[in-house]
């Protein structure tokens, strides 16, 4: 009877290899992918004009049709939330819930696994890899906490690891399998050529835009400025686009850098009222956050100074509410030395 | 065999494909799915996908300005 795996794919080198080698094995293997809402995808290539001669793939995709498995995309978007107001193992160097995240996609992996008919799981972890959730006291963490015990085998450095039931029952050799530790990337590329898999991405720090420090800081200043630790899909997208400039703990700006992030942005003027420079070529900015008369004056100045009228005497902008009513307001540039640090987020 | 289309305007990829691949587990084989979408990705996801999974991509490309991918249903979903 030939054994079935689910391997949670993340688009990197070494779920590629994970896979490969348990291929190798004669197992039917099929990849899993989820969607958290902070996947490092193309989003900022679809909206950063400048970014647009990068190729541009969906990683995951990619790597699936390489190994010639099936990829199964999950929307763990609303589910995801609890795993980043509350980790119980607390956050990385940012606000990465590395821990709490991996016991949670194992338990959806083991979800599917068990709907789906497979036997067990298996992933590119490697122990020593990363700080917080690759390590040789936190790998059994994920097994027991995500309730898959010796179900999830980890070809990479399961000879590093207790037997698991896979290898125990014999389905895989465990004398295949490998003893990769410690940071360390050579022996992967070692194995990658082995494979002869020579194009892979090569993920800096983390696989999410949680383990960025600026995105970290915006979050963390969203969550401020609403009082409590929430998001929906719309803010966690704008967090990836344009300046944020926050004058006032109750309102924002987010101002276009270039014509592509002022086309997304936009699109969200139902939803948040903007101001659009008119007398000179500049950005489009979004005003989250309710402002009064002089706040609104203020505003208007910040965007009139990313404005080519940045050296005029006086920058006029259009007003726009959410309703689409329009006006015109006319304002002086801030000039330089009035523009306080502190509001860049 | 039916003919669906599905709204993706707005969405950025990887929502597209899942959108997708949600609705394309509840059609029957040889059913046409097309899809329309506003980020440009789709344009290479959407297809990668179908190549995956077993699904024939009959168009994909530029129609008034938002990315069209068109697909008929494979055989195992
Ligand atoms: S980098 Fe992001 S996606 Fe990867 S394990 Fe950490 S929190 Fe999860």
């Amino acid at each position: 009877m030939q054994r079935k795996a689910v391997a949670l794919v993340s688009g990197g080198l070494d779920s590629m290899l994970a896979v490969r080698v348990i291929q190798e094995q004669g197992i039917h293997v099929e990849g899993i992918n989820f969607f958290t809402g902070f996947c490092v995808e193309g989003h900022t290539h679809a909206i950063r004009k400048r970014d647009r001669k990068k190729p541009k793939r969906n990683n995951a995709l990619w790597v699936a049709e390489q190994l010639g498995i099936k990829l199964h995309i999950i929307d763990i978007v609303e589910e995801y939330k609890e795993v980043v107001f509350n980790p119980k193992y607390g956050y990385g160097a940012h606000l990465n819930p590395c821990l709490d995240c991996k016991i949670f996609m194992v338990r959806k992996a083991k979800e599917w696994m068990e709907s789906h008919g497979f036997d067990f799981i298996i992933t590119g972890e490697v122990v020593g890899q990363r700080p917080k959730s690759q390590r040789k006291d936190t790998l059994p963490v994920v097994q027991r906490d995500s309730g898959i015990g010796d179900l999830l085998l980890r070809p990479l450095c399961a000879k590093n690891l207790p037997p698991t039931l896979p290898e125990r029952e014999g389905w895989v050799d465990r004398e295949k399998l490998y003893d990769f530790s410690g940071r360390t990337r050579k022996p992967q590329m070692a194995l990658a050529r082995r494979f002869g898999i020579e194009d892979y991405a090569q993920p800096a720090g983390g696989c999410c835009f949680l383990t960025d420090e600026q995105y970290s800081v915006k979050l963390a200043d969203l969550w401020r400025a609403r009082g409590a630790k929430q998001y929906e899909m719309d803010d966690i997208m704008l967090l990836k686009v344009g300046r944020h400039i926050r004058p006032a703990p109750h309102f924002k700006l987010i101002v276009s850098r270039e014509e592509g992030e002022g086309r997304f942005l936009q699109g969200y003027r139902g939803r948040y009222p903007s101001l659009k420079t008119v007398s000179h070529a500049g950005p489009l900015a979004l005003i989250d956050g309710e402002v009064n008369d002089e706040e609104l004056a203020l505003a208007a100045r910040i965007v009139a100074r990313y404005s080519q009228g940045k050296s005029a005497s006086e920058v006029e902008l259009e007003f726009r509410d959410t309703q689409g009513d329009t006006r015109l307001l006319k304002v002086a540039p801030l000039p330089p030395h009035e523009l306080n640090p502190e509001w860049m987020l | 065999m039916s003919r669906y289309t599905l709204d993706c305007r707005r969405l950025l990829c990887p929502m597209p494909v899942i959108r997708v691949q949600d609705r394309v587990a509840e059609l029957q084989p040889g059913d046409e799915l097309e899809a329309i979408c506003t980020d440009p990705g789709a344009l290479n996801d959407i297809p990668a996908w179908c190549r995956i999974n077993g699904h024939r991509v009959l168009e994909a490309g530029e129609r008034d300005g938002e990315y069209v991918v068109r697909l008929r249903v494979g055989g195992e979903t």
